[in-house]
């Protein structure tokens, strides 16, 4: 059975099963833990860091890494709060497409810098994680978007129930960010274009004699990233309302710890959004869970947090490679048993 | 290699020259001994972290979890120092052997697990400021020991802080280590290519146990100094400092794939962003700007030491 399973399947079934496991633990550990509400909370808080961990992981499929995700967040988040508080009347299409449209342009500047000056990216992106913020905070002029100025439906919508099923409700935010963690998921495993990230970063020089370019596909990488990036500032600015220079400060190492236990390899070339997502899920839900835990003081949390991350990346690493080799082993003895059939 | 490194440090020096005159045009105050003291400590920590971390990344390893052992040495010095009885003295030694068993921990999952040290000091990124964390909780822990403050602010010889000769000293240090021992070169071989390093015979993974453990002790004592210079600790001690330290190093022409650096470079990239700091302080430039300049700076150095001027067109065996 385990040997028809690709390791990237079998990588999904050992998140969920942890998941899982950990849901069970918690349940024991804290009285009415399993609840609707429980869903309902790690749900809405999740779908920023989701949005944000797909986007990371597109750009670390092609080998690459972008830092600068959380100043592009942030800038985004308050560049829409700022059009939004001075238009009350736009159509949410329109606000919805600007902070879409911005991310993009933040991704070609960081697109433009690694695929055409062929800077490595985490220079370009450690340099532009500084630029873009001290640009939000020459933007900002020392002001700071407050909820009260920001229009009904914008506050109301990350928490709208779509459906609803006892206690347990869908909200809008937490569907947006699993429609386009599915959308991305399709177009990167059946979509030729999206194929190519994989190419280009698992090896670089096949990609190229194979036809592929490479600058253009990391630069359409660092785009989309910026797009997912921004449709996150959106998300950012209607969860939390109130927006200053320091929103979304330190989401780039965030983001690369949800994609890396979520099992995507970072030097390039493996790994699924969908991991990358219950990776994003894994650490919020831990995350929560440890607040309401009375053993350990809510001190604890972070300390915890990094030992399971580490934990995560090192039982991942080891099957693989166990993996890996009985398999190898397992078609060897295959191919000795028909050489002794051929060969009597 | 060498030739590209050359011309870097020659982009560096005519940048930091430049600094130094704009500077002293725009101030008097400048060039005297007490602003340039002055614009040394107030960095001082994080340039002395960054003179290791160009070992670290000339090995093409990184260490992303030197702000949190900065963090977590320091809230260890103010918990040992108010929760238990031990003198600061061998509280200054334990916080020392956290640094050296933290730097063990990235340096055995890096080295002997073979796991991308990325990943692994990011966790240890979480995981030190955790234990920071917890120690001082929400509280803030002040009123060491006289001479424990005193050593991060005032002078030990004239006006020249204990720290800044710790720097000089650990600059000193590390370049003979780095350029004149058997160390550097296996530091370089490895960093360009760790499969002829393992053909060569080299120990690969003991060598970057060694670093990593140099690393994480070298937090610790920065971390320290950092305390007696403020004077206090709290849970949030050196935040964030990986990113300004690995930026400096970066600057400084150390390529971030391994294998090609100097001590020499990140010296003059650590001149450059205090005095470029310093300039934008004198000009009231917050901040957050001071670090988009020092951003923008550091792309179009990479940029600029790859322009082949006399053909104005990007070189192609530096590409990539």
């Amino acid at each position: 059975m385990l040997h028809r399973l690709s390791p990237q399947t079998i990588r999904i079934l050992a998140l969920l099963v942890v998941l899982l496991l950990v849901i069970l633990f918690f349940s024991t550990q804290v009285p009415n833990y399993l609840s609707g509400r429980l869903f309902n909370r790690v749900s809405s808080s999740v779908a920023i860091m989701a949005l944000i961990a797909t986007a990371q992981t597109l750009v670390i499929l092609t080998r690459n890494i972008d830092l600068s995700i959380g100043s592009v967040v942030g800038f985004v988040a308050f560049a829409t709060g700022s059009l939004i508080t001075d238009n009350p009347d736009l159509h949410w299409t329109l606000l919805v497409a600007f902070s879409i449209t911005l991310g993009m342009f933040f991704g070609m500047i960081n697109g433009f810098f690694v695929a055409v000056a062929k800077v490595p990216a985490i220079i370009v992106t450690l340099g532009t994680l500084a630029l873009f913020r001290s640009v939000l905070v020459e933007f900002s002029d020392a002001k700071s978007i407050v909820t009260a100025n920001l229009p009904t439906w914008l506050i109301n919508f990350p928490n709208t129930p779509l459906l609803e099923i006892g206690t347990l409700q869908l909200r809008a935010s937490f569907a947006v960010a699993v429609a386009v963690v599915l959308v991305v998921h399709i177009a990167l495993s059946r979509i030729r274009i999206a194929r190519k990230l994989y190419a280009v970063g698992s090896n670089p020089e096949a990609a190229e004699m194979a036809g592929i370019n490479i600058g253009l596909t990391v630069f359409t990488a660092f785009v989309l990233s910026g797009a997912l990036a921004g449709l996150a500032g959106f998300l950012f600015l209607a969860r939390f309302g109130t927006i200053t220079v320091v929103a979304g400060l330190g989401f780039e190492l965030k983001s690369v710890a949800a994609a890396v236990v979520g099992g995507v390899n970072i030097f390039g070339g493996s790994g699924l959004v969908i991991g990358a997502l219950i990776g994003a899920i894994l650490v919020d839900l831990i995350d929560s869970s440890l607040v309401r835990w009375h053993l350990v003081s809510e001190f604890w949390r972070e300390a915890v947090l990094g030992g399971l991350i580490l934990l995560a990346v090192t039982m991942d690493t080891l099957v693989m490679r166990s993996l890996a080799v009985w398999r190898t082993a397992r078609s060897n003895s295959k191919e000795d048993r028909r050489a002794n059939v051929q060969s009597p | 290699m060498t030739k590209g490194l050359n011309g870097w440090i020659r982009v560096l020096v005519m940048v930091l020259a430049l600094v130094v005159i704009v500077n002293s045009s725009l101030s008097e105050e400048y060039l005297s001994v007490r602003n340039q003291i002055n614009l040394f400590q107030l960095s001082i920590e994080k340039v002395i972290v960054a003179l290791m971390m160009t070992l670290v990344i000339i090995n093409a390893e990184i260490d992303l979890s030197v702000g949190s052992m900065m963090g977590l040495s320091a809230c260890a010095f103010g918990w040992l120092f108010q929760e238990t009885s031990l003198s600061a003295e061998w509280a200054i030694l334990v916080c020392l052997i956290i640094g050296m068993l933290g730097g063990a921990l990235n340096g055995v999952f890096v080295a002997y697990a073979g796991l991308p040290s990325l990943v692994v000091t990011l966790a240890t990124l979480i995981g030190f400021r955790g234990l920071a964390r917890v120690l001082v909780e929400d509280r803030g822990i002040t009123d060491f020991p006289e001479w424990f403050d005193a050593i991060g602010q005032t002078g030990l010889i004239g006006p020249v802080p204990f720290s800044l000769f710790a720097f000089l000293l650990l600059f000193a240090g590390l370049y003979v280590v780095l350029h004149k021992s058997g160390f550097g070169r296996k530091t370089f071989v490895i960093g360009t290519s760790r499969d002829v390093a393992v053909f060569a015979g080299i120990d690969t993974a003991r060598h970057k146990m060694i670093l990593f453990i140099g690393s994480g002790m070298v937090s610790a004592f920065a971390g320290l100094l950092y305390a007696a210079r403020v004077g206090a600790v709290r849970g949030d001690v050196a935040f964030g400092f990986e990113l300004d330290i690995i930026t400096m190093v970066l600057l400084g022409g150390v390529s971030i794939f391994g294998g090609v650096g100097s001590m020499f470079g990140t010296l003059m990239a650590i001149l450059i962003v205090l005095n470029l700091r310093n300039g934008m302080a004198l000009l009231n430039i917050t901040g957050h700007i001071q670090t988009g300049v020092i951003g923008v700076l550091l792309i179009t150095s990479v940029i600029a030491t790859r322009l082949d001027l006399g053909r104005f067109r990007l070189r192609k065996e530096n590409a990539g």
